[in-house]
């Protein structure tokens, strides 16, 4: 039976920049699975480009194409990677350019996938009646209209297979579905059936296990963590997929970390609404169907996986200002730690009600105490060694935040004794970028597959 | 007797908007069944007082021994308008094996 084996070397954006390396050097793939987009990028990105029209892109992207090249050639490994940002054109550019310098001119493949950049279209599909209301509130988009930031369609898998089909090594897209970069391969591969919901299921599902990088291979698992090895080094995700739709979960031998069916199911329960439904643009995934079994060390088989039907629509990523926040801390040490910060919140919140400032939102926080449990973490030793105090606001109101941002260090001089922390100087005032999310028809737009020749 | 969850469960957890998700997951296939009879959506919107301000939802994979808690209105907002440490209820997966259930003696 015809293997072949996927690698995931990002997580996320942000992820390890040697995580792509380790699975290209480090053993045998076939392809190297890359995500690079989070929310919050695309509004970043759609700013670069306004301020110079080749940028727009994840550069990490083109860093470790630079590095990689060679062996990707030399060993065959195609490359899939959302890294086209809002500009796959100028990523491709950026990657061609690359592969001139490294003598590879005439030799490569690339591909890309465009059309998910709606920003321009917008008042078009409105005046169609195609509403982009927001699917989790029903709100109409109008309230947000003018502050919108950017605005893209999730592609799936489907695009991603087709440019593999015309013969790309290299595929760039902007934004598409996480479970997409693997199951577009396993697709290509296998020469699924694009209506086969099980089969589209079970390439989803291994894509779902695999997106988050080293979260299925040790990273972030309750069991047994202090016990999980060589941590440093830990193996990122690699997929076996098999024509009859079954797979393996594995890594590279000799890395660290450890896949187990703990560390799988952790994985697959990660970021779960319904789990009879995991909606994508290629099916609809069951959850409750996956089966799990340690088949040796390392090396979990997953099988059983049943789909159904794709819906009629794209999931749309709307993100758009939403006013301004910032957050300051200051840490108080033994004794009476916790009493200090707790005075110091009284003090600042009177200060700030005296200077007649109001925000939407001022949130206290006493990291050491309840940051992270709330209520749940029951009251701390009165012997406490220390504790930040940590206060957020938030407000349409840039001027009130920014004077709030003001009044954390004279508590230094002027509030309760035995404090610190106040080195990194005022805190900063972040303009909020926020998401919408959105449904539009799939008969309303169209993913355009670019392949061409890095001459 | 009484014990808390971190004996039979572990657990992962994260956001979607303003909703936090937990799964839960049993460490053995034994205490499934007790999961499912005891952490009901209803004991855990109680744990969470003071967190969770909407309702929870709960569903169960019986296939790996998990029960997943959808936990709305518990982010502050959520993701980038949130003022919160964990804007992504990352830690709520060990808040909830907190919770204290009742469970046969023979059972650990």
């Amino acid at each position: 039976m015809k293997t072949i084996r996927i690698a995931n070397g990002q997580g996320f954006w942000g992820d390890s920049l040697e995580a792509p390396i380790q699975q290209v050097e480090r053993g045998p793939i076939d392809y190297l699975a890359l995500d690079y987009l989070a929310e919050i990028t695309m509004s970043i990105m759609q700013k670069q480009r306004a301020r110079d029209p080749k940028s727009g892109y994840a550069r990490d992207f083109v860093a470790m194409i630079e590095r990689t090249l060679p062996t990707l050639v030399e060993r065959n490994i195609k490359v899939v990677a959302n890294a086209g940002g809002v500009n796959p054109q100028a990523c491709r550019d950026a990657v061609i350019e690359v592969a001139k310098k490294q003598g590879f001119a005439g030799k490569i493949k690339i591909g890309i996938v465009a059309g998910d950049d709606i920003m321009g279209r917008i008042d078009d599909f409105l005046s169609r009646d195609i509403q982009l209301k927001n699917m989790e509130t029903g709100e109409p988009l109008s309230g947000i209209r003018d502050r919108i930031q950017s605005a893209n369609v999730y592609f799936g898998a489907a695009p991603i297979a087709d440019a593999l089909d015309k013969g790309a090594q290299i595929i760039i897209t902007g934004r598409c579905t996480d479970t997409g970069l693997t199951l577009g391969p396993i697709i290509h591969e296998f020469k699924w059936p694009r209506n086969n919901w099980d089969l589209l299921a079970a390439g989803t599902i291994a894509g779902h296990i695999i997106e988050c990088g080293a979260q299925c291979t040790g990273g972030n698992c309750q069991v047994d963590w202090e016990t999980i090895p060589d941590m440093w080094d830990i193996g990122y995700p690699i997929v076996e997929p098999n024509p009859d739709g079954t797979f393996v979960v594995t890594k590279h031998e000799g890395t660290g970390g450890r896949i187990s069916v703990a560390s799988v199911k952790e994985q697959l329960v990660y970021e779960m609404g319904d789990p009879h439904e995991y909606i994508t643009p290629d099916c609809v995934a069951d959850f409750t169907t996956i089966h799990l079994e340690q088949e040796a060390e390392n090396r979990v088989r997953v099988f059983g996986i049943k789909g159904r039907p794709a819906t009629e629509f794209y999931k749309v990523s709307i993100s758009y200002t939403s006013g301004f926040k910032a957050v300051g801390t200051l840490v108080y040490s033994w004794p009476d730690a916790y009493k200090k910060a707790q005075a110091a919140d009284k003090i600042l919140r009177q200060r700030l009600e005296a200077l007649g400032l109001k925000f939407d939102e001022i949130l206290t926080e006493f990291v050491g105490v309840n940051a992270t449990h709330g209520p749940l973490a029951g009251e701390p030793s009165p012997d406490i060694a220390e504790v930040q105090f940590r206060i957020g606001v938030r407000s349409n109101n840039k001027a009130a935040v920014e004077r709030f941002t003001k009044e954390i260090a004279p508590l230094v001089l002027n509030g309760p004794p035995t404090v610190t922390g106040f080195a990194g100087g005022r805190p900063k005032v972040e303009e909020i970028v926020a998401y919408w999310p959105a449904l539009i028809p799939k008969s309303a737009v169209e993913p355009a597959v670019e392949v061409t020749v890095a001459e | 007797m009484k014990v808390q969850l971190i004996k039979l469960a572990h657990a992962r957890s994260g956001d979607k908007g303003d909703t936090a998700n937990v799964g839960l997951i049993a460490l053995k296939p034994e205490y499934y069944p007790i999961l499912v009879e005891q952490v009901t959506a209803d004991r855990v919107k109680e744990h969470f007082n003071g967190i969770c301000h909407g309702k929870v939802e709960r569903f169960e994979l019986p296939n790996l021994g998990a029960l997943n808690f959808l936990l709305h209105e518990s982010l502050g907002g959520g993701g980038t308008l949130s003022l919160k440490t964990d804007a992504q209820g990352k830690t709520y997966s060990s808040a909830l094996l907190r919770m204290e259930i009742d469970i046969k003696d023979a059972v650990l």
